[in-house]
């Protein structure tokens, strides 16, 4: 059986785009300009202002005197000329800031070959990092940003200028526009020897100041920050610029593959988030062992999940960022890995709350706010929220269509096993039977359930599973409970939706616990329902009376089933309903759901034997009990009628007025529902 | 006999070649006929091409876009460009985005080809160019149609076929007509001395042209303005004449009317600064010219029974009987910028291409489906389409006709290919949701606002509804018959609106108050806000006909707006949200709330008939459990009651929610029952 190790379990939950617009988290956030000036505050006192002169009225004469002074400018240092300059080129904010700045500071250096550029990056190589930007025209708006971004890290960083466009498409990946300017951070500092080149990080935003500084300031930050503490309290310069950070759990035995790990993947995401180093002897976390990633966000802590080796990480990190960041590439991404998305309820606060607990080998969960994607929505034709899919390679994707639990969807994405699963041994069909096969089953109970379908390949299989569960092809078999039982069902001319139905039948137990999840399983049968109410556990006795009571007419009218209290404490919210004050426990009612709604109770005085139920069940089909309860009245949907009266009068009175007709007197209807809302 | 058989024929081998013989003439043969590759017939060959439709687009041009080649004639366009809005939404982004056209093509969005918030028009033609080549759509250039006719035949499947005629005499025959051919014939007016005015068309655009004239310009559009704007600064002054005041479109809200881009000349007028601007008939005006070249203003009246040619000095002018005459000073300069009319004159008078009445005769008759009204299989598309919402709404514009023009694809595709108008089913639980969702992304009905809107359909017992988005409301009455959907069991309408009364080049929209922020006075809202109309049955054409002036649709069974909003954002739960499920719920009966599991269970146990949220949830075992953390949370919402023995106790004094429950109660009749909590409103926030 080849393993299932490198398999990858792929899913998707689209989740609500609901009420508000929550989840979407703010990755657009910028620094606010405060923040930013603050970096700048070293430079300011250069600039200090404009003074235009105006020759013949003001006489300065030293400067107006001059044969061609006249639209020049003058740049001073105190009362030092520093340099004098033609106003043509100045034409706008933007050009006088970038060529003042030019002048007075002439560190920037100016390249219009790939050679220059290469010759100052070896120079560099070992001792500093580069910053070079190519820029369509000088005096745009672009060459004063980079020019003003000089004037503050220059001293950290070399920057180098050009507008040549060759450049640019020496240096950018793909056909750039020459119209647009590019920033790229070239890491040089940490190059140890002249044959390496430098990593090169390329600004993604568009180059503006505030995103020059964000970029350095990523630029500058730490590649792995190794930390100690809880994720929930850890904040970086990735968080307070909006991205996220990525958690990469670590143990002492393999803290250096997970360091180096979490430095390849932080160099795929440099400049998109941040990753960190979290080391598990360090910090009390409530983790599974085999969890070893999670992603903050500067809203959320994501839950964590897991990945099974360290070269299979950085394809989950590069989902995670797919789903919390970039999801126009999903199509793409699609193809080849897989991942579940998991989308916040909006108004519940569930981060991932679901599937916090689960750390399933292999599945990536991810989420899409369709409020944010609607194309991506409508492309995977999602029409209802929540919504969750899983996306396997090679497979059509598959939605949940169970209950909404923790455990179930768990169970849904833990049985993820190849369907149909081909056995090939009698050890295989006998350990699959006891839920041992295939090996990454989730241990806990759960049913079997095999085909017994004769084919031409598998023919000494099946005679010997037929042989030993005695039955013959086509037929199912039905392990319950580790395969302690397993019983033959022959299959004669069923439908595939018959075969359903009469699988789902044998699912039920004969006498269940009714509990919230399986409720709805029994209520599919129509049959009313003999229900004892206990306020823990059943007694040994009450129990074999009961269960002799339901296996004794095999094709039960009605379902025998009791309810724990202590379980479905919602139990007590039913006996509230029917009786005033809650009746002694156990108690044994008879509820017809389907038919009239009555309820009738057992006197508590008998004991609840077989017998006495039978008896009892007689006569109140003989019509000769009276129902204790019986809840005749349908749902009742709120009534928000409008009365134009009381606090509504006056908007009721002007729309009555305005619109001339009873009828849209419902406008004004909101006044009744805010006021239920509680303060 | 030879145009019947080659009508028989279609179907069969010669319409793969697409070329029939019409009495010895070739022609050449298409299910639909496109006229002019502007943006609103390449966004109609958009929609062909993606339905696999025979199509031809016609242009007399050698390039697409060729009014936007010479127009505006001073290069900006005041359409917008915004980049960013903050959000990611590529649907709401379009309601900011006025340029681009539809498509599934990312790359064909028009920020992708310029920064400028008010872009250059020559972008506008490059965008045009790539997008009729990289979606590679059939558009025949060089071809001016120049004369439209029809060919009945009973097979055709309008009853007639279109047959084209282009400049060279070649022939073309259609099914189906779409006139893209927007409006571009110059508004002229003739009164003597009109031989003096040079059109907008081909006036100097170099302000050094201007330096130091005084002007004078017929027209007070966006076209009279932008001419103005340009030669401001280097002019003696300048006069603007027209027949009615004034349109400023943010005073109108309608994007047509004078935008503020360019209305410089109103500062410099209201500010004395010698500019002006005047209202007067230009039918009553006359120009003569003296020695100088100069150009006096008189009026027609002084003219009559004289020659003009007998010289200037035997006219008289205004000023020899009024000495303060307002435009006494002569011109260098007379320009005219009335805007443009749709060409009549290639369409023979079979085809009844009719101008409409009044302040839309430079538009065709067309009928609220863009159906002309002389022709069936006629349509009109793009800016000779604006009949339908002229001085309204969008529809003259490319953010507003690109969803027309889908929408008239919709009605084709029903019409002669029995593809139903596409929808989408959900289950009623989702209503509130669909509608709060569209409400907040939708740009179709965002721009089309009080023209197209959503029709939910409902099913019978409104367990489930079906959503059409984007329906010309105007012919909402045709629903069945144009959609292909059914509307047996009642309907609600989505649709946008401006406060009545607030828009108007009169109006002041800056007035204290203008806006409303409570829910309860939303039916007053001012701005642009979602209004809900809810109908038992589909109105009829006779209901259509009689509705209230002003009124886009007639009176429904109930109606519900909701809220304006400052950020157009609608979805705060207690404003929006509420109480536009509380006015679903009166209207259906029906309860739209979601519950959890655990109630649905409770439910189950005492009540015979089930919210729809546990019917088509939990019923159907797909319930919200949820984890023990999200119970805790409901329970401390007070969404869920916690039923742990601990807390139960059978005379339990009344907890802190008791009051406000009988106060509920006694005032909205609500029964006061253990099950008071899932009554709570806050459930389904």
């Amino acid at each position: 059986m080849p393993a299932q190790k490198d398999r990858w379990v792929s899913f998707l939950v689209f989740l609500l785009f609901s009420i508000s617009q929550c989840g979407s988290a703010s990755l657009q956030q910028e620094p606010s300009p405060q923040h930013y000036f603050s970096g700048l505050e070293a430079g300011k006192a250069s600039l200090q202002g404009l003074v235009r002169v105006n020759c013949p009225k003001e006489d300065v004469s030293r400067y107006c005197g001059k044969e061609n002074a006249l639209r020049k400018a003058f740049l001073f240092r105190g009362n030092r000329l520093i340099r004098e300059f033609p106003t043509d080129a100045l034409f706008d904010v933007n050009s006088i800031v970038a060529n003042v700045l030019a002048l007075l500071f002439n560190e920037v250096k100016y390249v219009e070959t790939l050679a220059d550029l290469e010759n100052i990056e070896n120079v560099l190589k070992g001792k500093s990092n580069m910053v070079f930007a190519y820029v369509p025209a000088t005096g745009t708006a672009e060459h004063r940003a980079v020019m003003e971004a000089a004037f503050v890290y220059g001293t950290i960083h070399q920057f180098v200028l050009t507008t040549e466009a060759a450049l640019l498409k020496a240096t950018s990946p793909d056909d750039p526009d020459v119209s647009s300017a590019w920033l790229l951070f070239c890491h040089c500092q940490q190059v140890p020897e002249p044959a390496q080149a430098c990593r090169r990080t390329a600004l993604a935003q568009p180059l503006t100041l505030l995103n020059i500084h964000r970029h350095l300031k990523l630029m500058g930050a730490p590649l792995v920050t190794e930390v100690a503490e809880d994720p929930e309290k850890i904040s970086t310069v990735h968080l307070q610029l909006g991205l996220p950070l990525v958690f990469i759990l670590s143990q002492k035995d393999t803290y250096e593959a997970d360091r180096r790990t979490a430095e390849f993947v932080a160099w795929q995401l440099l400049g998109k988030a941040g990753v960190a180093l979290l080391s598990r002897d360090l910090v009390e976390l409530n983790v599974l062992q085999r969890s070893n990633v999670a992603l903050k966000t500067p809203d959320e802590v994501g839950g964590w999940i897991s990945s099974l080796d360290s070269s299979a990480l950085e394809r989950v990190v590069g989902c995670l960022l797919i789903s919390a960041i970039d999801l126009p590439a999903f199509p793409e991404a699609q193809g080849e890995v897989s991942f579940l998305i998991i989308q916040r309820i909006c108004g519940f606060p569930i981060p991932g709350m679901f599937f916090s607990t689960l750390g399933t080998p292999g599945v990536l969960l991810s989420r899409v706010n369709c409020w944010d994607w609607p194309g991506l929505c409508s492309q995977e034709n999602v029409t209802q929220f929540p919504t969750l899919r899983i996306y396997q390679q090679g497979q059509q994707p598959v939605t949940y269509g169970g209950m909404w639990g923790a455990e179930e969807l768990s169970s849904f994405i833990l049985l993820q096993v190849p369907c149909p699963l081909k056995l090939a041994t009698m050890a295989e069909a006998e350990g699959y039977l006891r839920g041992e096969f295939p090996s990454e089953l989730p241990s806990h109970h759960h049913t079997s359930l095999l085909g017994v379908f004769s084919s031409a390949t598998s023919r000494g299989l099946l005679g010997l599973v037929g042989l030993k569960y005695s039955v013959s092809p086509p037929a199912l078999l039905l392990a319950r409970s580790g395969g302690r039982s397993v019983e033959g069902i022959a299959l004669s001319e069923h439908s595939v939706q018959d075969m359903l139905q009469m699988i789902r039948y044998e699912l039920l137990d004969i006498f269940p616990e009714i509990t919230v999840p399986n409720l709805p399983q029994y209520l599919q049968l129509g049959k009313p329902f003999l229900i004892l109410f206990s306020a823990g556990d059943i007694s040994q006795v009450e129990s074999e009376e009961m269960l002799k009571l339901a296996k004794g007419r095999p094709q039960q009218t009605f379902v025998v089933c009791w309810l724990n209290l202590k379980k479905t404490p919602v139990g007590y919210g039913i006996l509230r309903t029917h009786f005033s004050t809650t009746p002694p426990l156990p108690l044994l009612l008879w509820v017809n759901l389907h038919a009239g709604g009555q309820v009738f109770k057992f006197p508590s005085e008998q004991p609840i034997t077989e017998m006495n139920i039978l008896l009892w069940l007689e006569k109140l089909q003989a019509g000769l009990e009276i129902p204790s309860s019986k809840w005749a009245q349908v749902y009742n949907v709120p009534k928000h009628t409008l009365h134009c009266s009381q606090e509504l009068g006056l908007a009721c009175a002007v729309s009555v007025k305005v619109l001339r007709s009873s009828h849209w007197c419902v406008t004004a209807i909101y006044v009744m529902a805010v006021s239920e809302v509680p303060p | 006999m030879a145009p019947a058989v080659c009508g028989t024929l279609l179907g069969l081998a010669m319409y793969a070649s697409g070329l029939c013989a019409v009495s010895g003439a070739a022609f050449l043969y298409r299910d639909y006929c496109v006229i002019g590759a502007g943006p609103a017939g390449l966004q109609a060959a958009y929609f062909l091409q993606r339905a696999g439709r025979d199509y031809v687009v016609f242009e007399r041009s050698h390039a697409p876009g060729s009014f936007f080649a010479l127009y505006p004639r001073h290069r900006k366009l005041i359409s917008i460009n915004k980049h960013y809005t903050g959000k990611s939404n590529s649907e709401f982004n379009l309601r900011h985005d006025w340029n681009s056209l539809l498509s599934h093509d990312r790359r064909l969005l028009f920020r992708r080809y310029s920064r400028d918030f008010f872009p250059n028009a020559d972008t506008m033609v490059r965008y045009l160019e790539d997008f009729a080549s990289l979606l590679k759509l059939r558009v025949q250039y060089n071809t001016a149609i120049i004369h439209v006719t029809l060919e009945k035949n009973e097979q055709a499947w309008n009853g007639h076929y279109f047959l084209l005629t282009d400049q060279d005499k070649k022939n073309y025959k259609c099914s189906s007509l779409l006139v893209a051919a927007g409006t571009w014939v110059p508004n002229v007016v003739n009164f003597p001395g009109s031989e003096y005015v040079e059109g907008y068309e081909t006036v100097s655009i170099n302000p050094e042209d201007f330096t130091g004239q005084t002007v004078l310009i017929l027209g007070r559009g966006n076209s009279a303005f932008e001419t103005a704007e340009n030669i401001l600064g280097v002019t003696n002054f300048i006069h603007m004449v027209s027949r009615s005041r004034v349109r400023l479109s943010w005073a109108t809200h309608y994007v047509g009317d004078l935008r503020a881009i360019n209305n410089g000349l109103l500062d410099t007028y209201q500010l004395k600064s010698l500019d002006g601007l005047l209202e007067g008939d230009l039918e009553d005006l006359a120009i003569v010219k003296d020695k100088k070249g100069k150009l006096h203003i008189t009026l027609r009246f002084y003219l009559e029974n004289r020659n003009i040619s007998a010289g200037i000095d035997s006219i008289t002018l205004p000023q020899d009987e009024l000495d303060n005459f307002a435009t006494r000073a002569p011109y260098d300069r007379v320009i005219r910028c009335l805007g443009w009319k749709f060409d009549f004159s290639i369409y023979n008078r079979s085809l009844r291409m009719m101008p409409g009445k009044g302040n839309i005769k430079k538009y065709p008759q067309i009928k609220p489906s863009y159906e002309s009204r002389g022709t069936r299989g006629l349509f009109v598309l793009g800016t000779a389409s604006h009949s339908v919402d002229f001085r309204k709404s969008a529809g003259g514009f490319i953010h507003g006709f690109r969803y027309t023009t889908r929408a008239v694809h919709r009605l084709l595709e029903n019409r002669h290919h029995g593809v139903p108008w596409p929808s989408t089913v959900y289950p009623i639980t989702q209503l509130t949701n669909s509608i709060i969702k569209r409400v907040n992304e939708a740009s179709g009905l965002y721009q089309m606002f009080s023209v197209l809107a959503d029709i939910i359909l409902l099913r019978e017992n409104a367990t489930a509804f079906e959503y059409l988005e984007e329906y010309p409301v105007g012919v909402l009455a045709e629903l069945e018959m144009q959609t292909g959907r059914k509307a047996h069991n009642g309907l609600f309408v989505i649709i946008m609106e401006y406060g009545r009364n607030f828009s108007g080049a009169d109006k002041d929209v800056f007035y204290y108050n203008r806006a409303v922020g409570e829910a309860q006075h939303a039916w007053q809202s001012n701005f642009l806000h979602p209004v809900i109309y809810y109908y038992k049955h589909l109105p009829t054409e006779r209901e259509m006909r009689l509705r209230p002036p002003d009124w886009p649709l007639p009176r429904p069974n109930a109606i519900h707006h909701i809220v304006e909003d400052f950020l157009t954002d609608w979805t705060a739960p207690n404003a929006h949200i509420l109480p536009l499920r509380r006015f679903l719920e009166n209207c259906l009966g029906t309860d739209l709330r979601n519950f959890f599991a655990e109630s649905c269970f409770l439910f189950a146990f005492t009540h015979q008939k089930l919210p729809p949220s546990c019917q088509q949830g939990y019923i159907r075992m797909q319930g919200l459990l949820g984890s023990q953390e999200l119970r805790q949370h409901a329970v401390q919402a007070g969404l869920l009651q916690d039923y742990t023995p601990t807390d139960l106790s059978g005379d339990r004094p009344p907890d802190s929610h008791h009051g406000s429950q009988e106060h509920l109660t006694r005032d909205h009749g609500i029964p006061l029952r253990p099950l008071q909590h899932l009554v709570n409103a806050k459930d389904e926030l």
